[in-house]
């Protein structure tokens, strides 16, 4: 990239003047060709949040275009994905976005689901909801503090990661994992929740609104905070929706729009919970968005709590859900159907589905293509931050180079999903 | 639900009736066009500022493989409205040679996912300015999604502590991919082993007639 300098002295521009000289360029005025330098933000770098290689071209300290080369983490998913039954495909989900992984499980369980034309059993939504919601809160606690630390604040991710590793303790306790949960399964979940978890989820969800209002006094008055986000890195309306924005990011720039309101899944539609909106679209906001929802989110736990009744939490039908071992025992039949269901699986009429949920980042989206075999024959996935990545070359033009990290740690990236 | 239903039977209707529409259907409450390749630009700019569609978002595009059609790769486009909270799935068809109009004057958005549809599938975009690989490493060769790629890939890269290099090699497996066939022996077998004879006479047959 080189450009030509404007000179000082302005006149009219004379005829037969090289295509990019600024008018005013007097005849014989010396040009001077200035190199923008290129800098290499990543691969390795704390506030790229991952394996991002940003390549910058700067003009002195600001921005002039930014251009993200990603797939420095891609495992080819999609295509392992085609060559794994539907069962054996749900674990590569909580690899992909691994901050939120029961999210990410819910929408290819939803979206065999909708192939299936199966139904899951109340209790089954209602664990989901709960544990969507559960992951929204881990999502957000982890954005939104470590952005903090990208932009120097560091108490915030020491406050966060305490109460994270609660709400871990509540994923271990029923899926078994922290993080690479595989609870959320085509047909419901795993297992039913341990004796007693609901009952710590309740006493957390008490405590929790008190921390989200620590988190804030620490951030949302702090004034070096907000000379670090407000108005940075400004997206409108408009623009937000052109560029495929979802989730927190779009709803900060003033668009209520919100998948588990407008197209409710599983028990979403019984629950009462405001839609957290920001209106001007900048770090700030998209900060202010996040502490929103996690209030919300636990309002949303609170009524899943009250509200679950018990009963079976996955769809009965065994050649879909696997029998209990107690079953397996004594009935040759609940054998056969073990053994089939973890080895061939079981097959999907042919057809396509395009299904998304609210995940903690925004719209992510599973297109799944079944062919009448026991594996996907196309399983693409939406991620979120694909979008929100593409947009940093308008986010962040003439922008300081700091006030990139602030934008990146504002978009939530998690390059898990992104390069997939 | 039944009130949502009769939205998108409605704009079923509205969407059949455009220029470049060959086909519409309602597969498990997703509203689905099949569309043509030429005038896509058209058509897609009309679902995008028409009031009566308004898409804004294109929220997704990607490439599926069909190996045994003519024109075996489909371009899925999943758009959103979020004005009118309907979604819908446009489908066009391509080969790996025939170019597919660029949407990235439509959706600024559009850009990374035709990228990705090339780098994953090498479908071709036309008027796409910036047509480079996006997922794949840097001088990658081949295209990782079609159905003909193996799912081991051509190389592998290892750090060569001799030469102080990152080296490409072919892939070398201890054990061979193994790919079960789960197509049951009484169902799917259409020719039994050491019966293909009777196979071929029946395929003369057809011919001849």
């Amino acid at each position: 990239m080189s450009e030509v300098a404007p000179s000082d002295t302005p006149s009219a521009t004379p005829p037969g003047t090289p295509p990019g000289t600024p008018p005013g360029t007097p005849p014989g005025t010396r040009r001077v060709e200035i190199d923008h330098h290129a800098i290499n933000f990543g691969p390795q770098h704390p506030a790229a949040h991952g394996v991002l290689r940003l390549i910058l071209e700067m003009d002195g300290e600001v921005v002039e275009r930014a251009d993200p080369h990603i797939g420095l983490l891609h495992r080819g998913t999609e295509k392992l994905i085609e060559h794994k039954t539907y069962i054996q495909a749900v674990p590569y989900f909580d690899r992909l976005d691994y901050v939120s992984p029961m999210c990410q499980e819910h929408a290819f369980a939803l979206a065999t689901e909708r192939l299936l034309g199966i139904e899951v059993p109340e209790r089954g939504k209602w664990i989901r909801t709960l544990f969507a919601e559960i992951t929204r809160v881990l999502n957000h606690l982890l954005n939104v503090t470590t952005y903090a630390l990208d932009v120097g604040a560091i108490t915030p991710s020491l406050w966060g990661f305490e109460e994270r590793e609660k709400l871990l303790e509540f994923h271990e306790a029923a899926s078994g994992a922290r993080l690479h949960a595989n609870y959320f399964r085509p047909g419901g979940v795993s297992r039913d929740l341990p004796a007693g978890l609901t009952e710590k989820i309740a006493a957390w969800a008490e405590t929790f609104p008190k921390f989200v209002d620590d988190l804030e006094d620490l951030l949302t008055g702090n004034r070096i905070w907000k000379q670090r986000t407000v108005d940075i890195g400004v997206i409108g309306a408009e623009d937000a929706l052109a560029w495929g924005f979802s989730g927190p990011c779009l709803r900060a720039s003033g668009v209520p729009w919100d998948l588990r309101r407008a197209q409710p899944y599983d028990m979403y539609g019984e629950v009462d919970f405001a839609v957290a909106v920001g209106r001007n679209g900048d770090c700030y906001d998209r900060y202010l968005v996040r502490m929103g929802e996690m209030r919300e989110s636990v309002k949303i736990i609170n009524q899943c709590l009250a509200l679950m009744k018990p009963g079976p939490v996955k769809v009965q039908d065994r050649k879909f859900t696997p029998p209990t071992r107690a079953e397996m025992k004594h009935s040759m039949e609940a054998l056969i159907h073990h053994f089939k269901l973890y080895t061939e699986g079981f097959h999907v009429p042919a057809g396509a589905t395009y299904t998304v949920v609210e995940a903690p980042k925004g719209e992510f989206g599973v297109y799944l293509v079944a062919d009448g075999t026991n594996r996907p024959y196309r399983c693409k996935i939406r991620a979120t931050g694909f979008s929100f990545l593409q947009a940093i070359e308008v986010l962040a033009r003439r922008h300081m180079l700091a006030d990139t990290v602030a934008i990146i740690g504002s978009l939530d990236i998690v390059f898990g999903e992104i390069d997939r | 639900m039944s009130e949502r239903m009769e939205g998108i039977a409605e704009l079923e209707r509205q969407v059949a009736a455009l220029p470049g529409v060959h086909a519409t259907t309602i597969e498990k409450g997703e509203l689905v066009a099949h569309a043509a390749r030429e005038g896509l630009v058209a058509l897609m700019t009309t679902l995008r500022d028409d009031p009566r569609f308004l898409f804004a978002q294109a929220m997704d595009i990607c490439g599926v493989d069909w190996p045994e059609r003519s024109e075996r790769f489909d371009v899925v486009y999943n758009l959103l409205s979020v004005a009118l909270n309907q979604r819908l799935r446009v489908i066009i068809t391509t080969d790996e040679v025939t170019p597919v109009p660029s949407m990235c004057g439509v959706w600024p958005s559009a850009t990374w996912w035709e990228r990705e549809a090339w780098d994953l599938f090498g479908i071709v975009f036309s008027g796409q300015p910036d047509l480079r690989r996006i997922l794949t490493d840097y001088g990658f060769e081949g295209h990782p999604m079609r159905k003909d790629f193996p799912l081991t890939g051509h190389v592998e890269v290892r750090y060569d502590e001799e030469r102080k290099s990152v080296v490409y090699e072919p892939v070398k497996l201890v054990q061979d991919f193994r790919n079960f066939d789960f197509i049951s022996p009484w169902e799917g077998i259409t020719t039994l082993p050491g019966d293909e004879k009777v196979h071929e006479g029946r395929e003369e047959e057809g011919r001849g007639e």
